[in-house]
């Protein structure tokens, strides 16, 4: 996270403290609630959780993540959710850059319409959609297909005009001196501007691993079988498929929540600066 | 000040009108661009704008999914039926109460967040990691903990209550059809405000430290610091984060799929479950089409409403 000195007095804010307090007990305590329940057998998870012992893992053991792997299928489920958040990455870093590149630096007829219609698109939330793309894939038999749940989120107007943005924003000189050097117009965009675009590569491929990992309406729409699941609509299975056992669940989602955990861990500062840039250039 | 302030070119939406550097030079060269855009070109038309069109049609026709049934146009009779339909008002005012609660508070919530961990003390990047959490770990995640936290017998939420009101007070919360929808609220905003608050913050960290030397040398309060020059510093990024929020209580979907499935008794019920429960479960691809028309129609006008009242209070 950001390190820039705020502009602050050095004086003590009472305020400031208790609210900071009051605020981190209300964040903490769910989190910790449920880090402290998956090690709990299931039957003490809400019976504690009324007192402090809804923060001490007594009788704690693995034996939750055990049964999560075994009866949530986790493994398979965590499988299916990274072959599809990095398809779509991989295939929505390529396509909209591309897009979001000739927008910026080429000339060809429909330029600007192409333009007008990928800010207009930008509008249509994928929900509009999903019904009548359901009614299409049924037809192709693209149902349970990991192609239905990858595709439709490659190409994606605001990436690409988040894309275009940033090449505008870099000098074309260097692009221009490679060109008078002879090389072609593809083998400039991908030794000399991917490279400088490197900030806007991070920032749509952590938003698009975002948004990708936690979409859960178009897989419950358009699969039912637990061979192309994914863990946001696993953990919305397994929380009704008897016997339940809260401390199995708990477990269950303390691990689906770990890949994203360790994602924020190591790019800590790219990922705050991707969420927080949406809000300032998009 | 407020002079320098309005004439920043406003915020991400406005897409085109946006400031843009001078322009470089554009190559002439028809064949390698469309090779560069037709990749986009072609998912955008089948992936988005051919199925909103296909939206449309049908949601003039009584088209069923996996029907023997010839598809028949049947004019406004679905748009009559799920605006007279009891189930689908009801979801759309509950969308519309969770925009209408959700928005300025969740807002506030995330600036005040943001003013917290924009200072310069001890702790602060722990504080500012832990208001980010839930974000991190997804809403599937946090909705199934907070399905156990809100639990009527033995959930922690009625444990607080008793002791902060020495046993008098407690709550149905997902299960009481007054405090439901309050629930899901108090739920939402908790798992989400993180987000607004990183956006609230680097808006914060942009405005120039000089302006709050300058403004404390003339002896401003911090009050008056806030208003006159953080306020203008990051009006951009507030209206961003006002449209932003007003869209994702439109397409509140996952919370309530995973808690409550609209229950109890539609009280939780919203467009986007009656989206899924219609076309889905019902199979009745027409009608759900015009249920997704209302909702971008929805969505397109409280953002675009919204961004106009802020406009008209700025001049």
């Amino acid at each position: 996270m950001s390190t820039r000195p705020a502009p602050r007095r050095g004086r003590r804010e009472p305020v400031a403290t208790v609210a900071s307090v009051v605020a981190a007990v209300v964040f903490a305590a769910p989190l910790l609630f449920m880090v402290v329940g998956a090690f709990k057998p299931g039957s003490r998870v809400l019976a504690d959780s009324t007192s402090w012992r809804a923060f001490w893992p007594e009788d704690g053991s693995l034996h939750n993540f055990g049964q999560a792997i075994d009866r949530a299928q986790f493994l398979l489920l965590l499988r299916n959710s990274l072959i599809v958040s990095s398809s779509v990455v991989a295939g929505g870093l390529v396509v909209n850059s591309m897009a979001g590149y000739a927008l910026a630096r080429f000339r060809f007829p429909g330029r600007r319409l192409l333009l007008v219609a990928v800010v207009a698109l930008a509008v249509v939330p994928f929900q509009a959609v999903a019904i009548p793309l359901l009614y299409l894939m049924s037809g192709w038999g693209w149902r349970n297909t990991f192609a239905a749940l990858i595709v439709p989120f490659i190409a994606n107007p605001f990436y690409i005009y988040l894309f275009r943005s940033f090449f505008l924003s870099i000098p074309a000189e260097l692009e221009e001196a490679a060109r008078v050097d002879g090389a072609g117009p593809g083998r400039v965009f991908v030794s000399i501007a991917v490279p400088l675009a490197r900030p806007a590569f991070a920032t749509v491929g952590i938003l698009a691993f975002i948004s990708s990992w936690a979409e859960l309406l178009w897989p419950a729409l358009i699969t039912d079988r637990v061979e192309v699941r994914t863990l946001p609509l696993g953990i919305s299975v397994f929380r009704s498929v008897p016997p339940i056992d809260q401390g199995i669940i708990l477990a269950f989602v303390v691990l689906a929540a770990l890949p994203m955990f360790a994602l924020f861990f190591v790019l800590q500062r790219q990922f705050i600066a991707s969420v927080a840039r949406t809000g300032i250039r998009g | 000040m407020t002079a320098t302030a309005s004439r920043i070119p406003s915020d991400a939406l406005d897409g085109v009108q946006a400031v843009q550097p001078p322009r470089p030079r554009r190559q002439r060269s028809t064949g390698i661009a469309l090779l560069f855009v037709l990749p986009a070109v072609i998912l955008l038309a089948v992936f988005l704008l051919a199925p909103f069109c296909i939206a449309v049609y049908l949601s003039f026709t009584n088209e069923r999914l996996a029907s023997p049934l010839p598809r028949v146009w049947v004019g406004w009779h679905n748009y009559h039926a799920i605006l007279t339909d009891p189930r689908f008002r009801q979801a759309l005012i509950n969308n519309v109460v969770f925009a209408v609660v959700v928005v300025p508070l969740q807002t506030a919530l995330a600036l005040a967040l943001a003013v917290l961990v924009n200072r310069r003390v001890r702790g602060v990047a722990l504080l500012r990691a832990l208001f980010f959490a839930p974000v991190v770990m997804g809403i599937a995640v946090a909705s199934t903990v907070w399905y156990l936290l809100f639990d009527p017998e033995q959930g922690m939420l009625n444990g607080v209550l008793k002791l902060l009101s020495w046993g008098h007070l407690h709550s149905g919360w997902l299960t009481s059809t007054s405090m439901a929808l309050p629930s899901v609220i108090i739920m939402s905003i908790w798992s989400s405000v993180g987000l607004q608050m990183v956006i609230l913050l680097a808006a914060l960290q942009d405005v120039p430290t000089d302006l709050y030397e300058a403004a404390a040398l003339d002896g401003a309060t911090p009050w008056q610091q806030f208003r006159a020059v953080t306020f203008p510093g990051i009006r951009n990024a507030l209206v961003f984060v006002l449209t932003m929020t007003t869209i994702f209580a439109f397409r509140l979907f996952d919370q309530v799929y995973i808690m409550t499935s609209g229950r109890p008794r539609g009280h939780t019920n919203t467009m986007l479950l009656e989206l899924v429960q219609v076309g889905y479960e019902r199979q009745q691809i027409g009608r759900a089409c015009a249920i997704a028309v209302v909702f971008f129609v929805f969505v397109v006008g409280f953002a675009g409403l919204q961004r106009w009242i802020v406009r008209e209070d700025a001049s």
